[in-house]
């Protein structure tokens, strides 16, 4: 037996003692643990799942210990994220902070910074929004143009910020900023990092197409930022933005494997709303072949996403094949969707009324949703200028 | 399961295709088309490949076979695909062979040795109709006093009209329709009674229109168990769907890197047209969609390696997601080509036309659908 063998079974008994049973549920979105310094906990079990996993360290599996993370290698994390689904246990921690910025952190920032931050993220203590987009700099992002003044021992920041993340709802953010004009716009971007207590800071929400409003506008008013909060070197942000970007762009396939686990399949919703013949065989012809073409991609999209995996460490790569995962992954979730809303037929059409079930309304609240899919995170079109120019090489204007 | 080709593998399919660079390129394929060959493929080439074993790449070890299993052979298939190369390997050992194997027995096992040493090659009579329905089989097989009687007629019997012998799909009992009553049988092609008509093809391979008139058999033609042929011919079918996706993900990748390569050099307007963000987008999706084809691909193969139980779904999904990219692939070969996509000068017309007869071979996109539907029980 190897050592990794040894350590699923580890795993596996650790996970089977520790993870409560009301944790090992499918999860939903009114259950999510989520951090911060006004963290609320859904219930007893959450609390009790989340404080196990942290003290362990494997809210942030991989993360080296010395900031509090699991230090486990990424074949170890590989095989807790592989136990932890097979007993269907839900994630310890929701936070923007272990997705996206923590990475980044770990990968930039200065010692003190990260001794500052990161064993705080990991501990579910604060809560990170993102400030990157703007109301005039959206898929064109280096255009941004809230800026960051010196003013001798602090910043001085004015400006908005589209999409933050629950905005409201967090303690800190990290932002793009302007913070020299004069030069090519990439080149006069720093990465700065702003408490949300801070004064003149303040956040308006964004009433969404599927009614929900987890985005926020944020203001920044002659908002005074300390020095030690600048990331990298001033005026190198936009690599760090692009290096984050690429885990928001992971981010998008690990958000995709959490949404809520439906207790039905796709084919036993079909069945249901649908109806079958006497033979077992759906009875609207053209949805089966769209459900059928629905199922044989997504599957290849998940062997797609397993075949990445066990390139790690092989000589032989396909330098194009991460690239193409966001774009393909977030596509078919929309046509998924679709097919849902086709098969509920006039009953996948209301968000509110209650003369439709939580679960019709919820489908057709994801499917709304969903359509975020292929817009954050750099969108489909721009997904598609990278694989043309860095897979096929092909050449610019 | 692993989706990543292991050493002695990628060996393998890098010499395949040094071997078809130097010896099998696309030109090969326009001189067996230019001359209307009787035979159809190179037997010279046939040789070479069984010089290097290819043909018991996947028989049991102690019929010689190497070891390489379906990934490997799935590697050379894909390369064969690149250059549109014809040989017997498909008819003769994915499907021929595989029934043999499967069947058991000694009078047809024994004759593996001779498909490994180039000696015998056959063909797979099984479609009637003008599309894939195995189970609609209508050609009988009777048992009559110590013998059998075959009657009725096949069409698209690949290699049809050079093979030495024909593998039969018959009908001995039950309905079209029914799986059971399916009986296979062996039969050299010169045998009183059978009138073999070759059909050319538009991508330049052969098949062939097979007439069998009241044929009169010894009980030793009978391959597997009378009526208990499906068994033998659903695993022949898998493993034949899931090698010819293989060949067509080939061509599919070939005929995509050849039409990159051309806009890259194409010039209009004063730039290259590759520049052009709606070509590039187009392209990219087709990116998208061969690397997905080629993850189904490396999956069905390994899943034949690996006797995994959900074979026939794999194959179906390989061979449905392969035959909607080569088509669309080719079909947009052709477009970004131009006018030049529309000439017999350039190769790409070759693949587009490949690519539909491919398409046709053990079932095409709907009856795959329809046969993941039924096997996902929907």
């Amino acid at each position: 037996m190897t050592s990794l063998d040894n350590f699923r079974l580890e795993v596996r008994q650790w996970l089977e003692t520790n993870c409560p049973e009301s944790q090992r549920q499918p999860i939903i979105k009114e259950e999510q643990i989520w951090g911060g310094r006004r963290r609320i906990f859904p219930s007893p079990d959450a609390r009790l799942w989340f404080e196990r996993m942290r003290d362990k360290g494997w809210t942030a599996p991989d993360w080296p210990t010395e900031y509090g993370g699991g230090g486990l290698s990424a074949a170890e994390a590989k095989v807790l994220e592989q136990e932890m689904q097979a007993l269907g246990c839900r994630p310890p921690l929701y936070e923007i902070g272990l997705w996206m910025f923590g990475p980044a952190l770990l990968e930039y920032g200065s010692e003190q910074q990260k001794l500052e931050h990161i064993p705080k993220i990991v501990r579910g203590e604060i809560r990170w929004s993102q400030g990157y987009s703007e109301p005039s700099a959206g898929s064109d992002l280096a255009s941004l143009i809230t800026r960051a003044e010196d003013m001798g021992d602090h910043f001085l920041v004015n400006g908005s910020k589209m999409w933050t993340t629950q905005a409201d709802k967090a303690d800190w953010i990290f932002c793009l900023v302007r913070t020299d004009p004069k030069v090519p716009k990439q080149e006069g971007i720093s990465f700065l990092l702003i408490d949300m207590a801070s004064e003149g800071v303040s956040t308006a929400p964004i009433e969404l197409i599927s009614g929900e409003s987890e985005f926020c506008q944020t203001f920044f008013e002659d908002v005074r930022v300390p020095k030690e909060n600048l990331v990298g070197e001033l005026n190198a942000g936009w690599s760090i933005a692009k290096r984050l970007l690429k885990h928001e762009r992971k981010l998008m396939s690990i958000m995709e494997m959490m949404v809520e686990k439906e207790d039905e399949t796709v084919v036993e919703l079909a069945k249901r709303y649908v109806g079958v013949d006497g033979t077992g065989q759906l009875r609207d012809n053209a949805l089966r072949t769209q459900l059928t073409r629905h199922l044989m991609n997504s599957q290849a999209i998940e062997w797609t996403s397993y075949r990445l995996f066990e390139q790690h460490g092989q000589v032989i790569k396909d330098a194009g094949l991460p690239l193409i995962m966001k774009h393909i992954s977030t596509t078919e979730l929309q046509r998924k969707d679709e097919l849902i809303l086709a098969i509920m037929g006039n009953r996948g059409l209301s968000l509110k009324d209650a003369e439709y079930s939580h679960k019709e309304q919820r489908l057709v609240k994801n499917w709304a949703y969903n359509k975020a899919q292929t817009i954050a995170g750099g969108t489909s079109e721009i997904q598609l200028n990278i694989i043309a120019k860095r897979a096929l090489d092909l050449p610019g204007h | 399961m692993t989706m990543v080709l292991n050493e002695e593998q990628r060996f393998l399919k890098e010499t395949v295709n040094g071997l078809l660079q130097k010896h099998q390129p696309v030109t090969s394929l326009r001189t067996l088309r230019n001359s209307d060959d009787e035979l159809g493929y190179d037997p010279g080439f046939w040789q070479q490949l069984v010089d290097m074993d290819i043909p018991s790449i996947v028989m049991p070890a102690s019929y010689g076979g190497l070891g390489f299993g379906y990934s490997g052979l799935g590697a050379v298939m894909e390369e064969m695909g690149r250059t549109l190369a014809v040989s017997p390997l498909f008819s003769t050992v994915v499907l021929g062979g595989s029934a043999l194997e499967l069947a058991g027995g000694t009078p047809h096992r024994d004759l593996l040795p001779e498909i490994a040493a180039g000696k015998l090659t056959l063909a797979l009579a099984i479609d009637e109709g003008h599309h894939h329905q195995p189970r609609a089989t209508a050609t009988t097989l009777t048992v009559a006093n110590e013998g059998l009687i075959l009657d009725g007629n096949k069409v698209f019997v690949l290699d049809g009209h050079s093979a030495d012998k024909l593998l039969v799909v018959a009908r001995s009992a039950g309905k079209p329709g029914d799986e059971y009553g399916l009986s296979l049988v062996l039969l050299p092609r010169e045998t009183a009674g059978v009138n073999v008509q070759r059909t050319s093809l538009m991508d330049g391979r052969n098949a062939a229109i097979v007439k069998f008139n009241r044929v009169e058999l010894g009980p030793e033609a009978l391959v597997g168990t009378l009526h208990e042929g499906w068994s033998i011919l659903l695993q022949v079918i898998d493993r034949g769907a899931i090698c010819i996706a293989a060949e067509m993900l080939g061509g599919s990748l070939e005929v995509f890197e050849r039409t990159m390569a051309y806009i890259k050099e194409r010039e209009q307007f004063g730039v290259r047209i590759g520049s052009f963000q709606a070509l590039q987008h187009r392209s990219a999706e087709m990116y998208c969609q061969l690397e997905q084809c080629r993850t189904v691909v490396l999956k069905a193969l390994s899943s034949l390696d690996e006797g995994c139980r959900d074979i026939s779904l794999h194959a179906s999904m390989a061979k449905a997601l392969v035959n909607q990219c080569y088509a669309h692939i080719s079909n947009e070969a052709v477009q970004m080509h131009g006018g030049m996509g529309l000439t017999d000068e350039l190769d790409i017309g070759l693949y587009l036309k490949r690519a539909r007869v491919s398409m046709q071979i053990l079932g095409d996109t709907s009856y795959h659908q329809d046969r993941y539907a039924q096997l996902m029980g929907y």
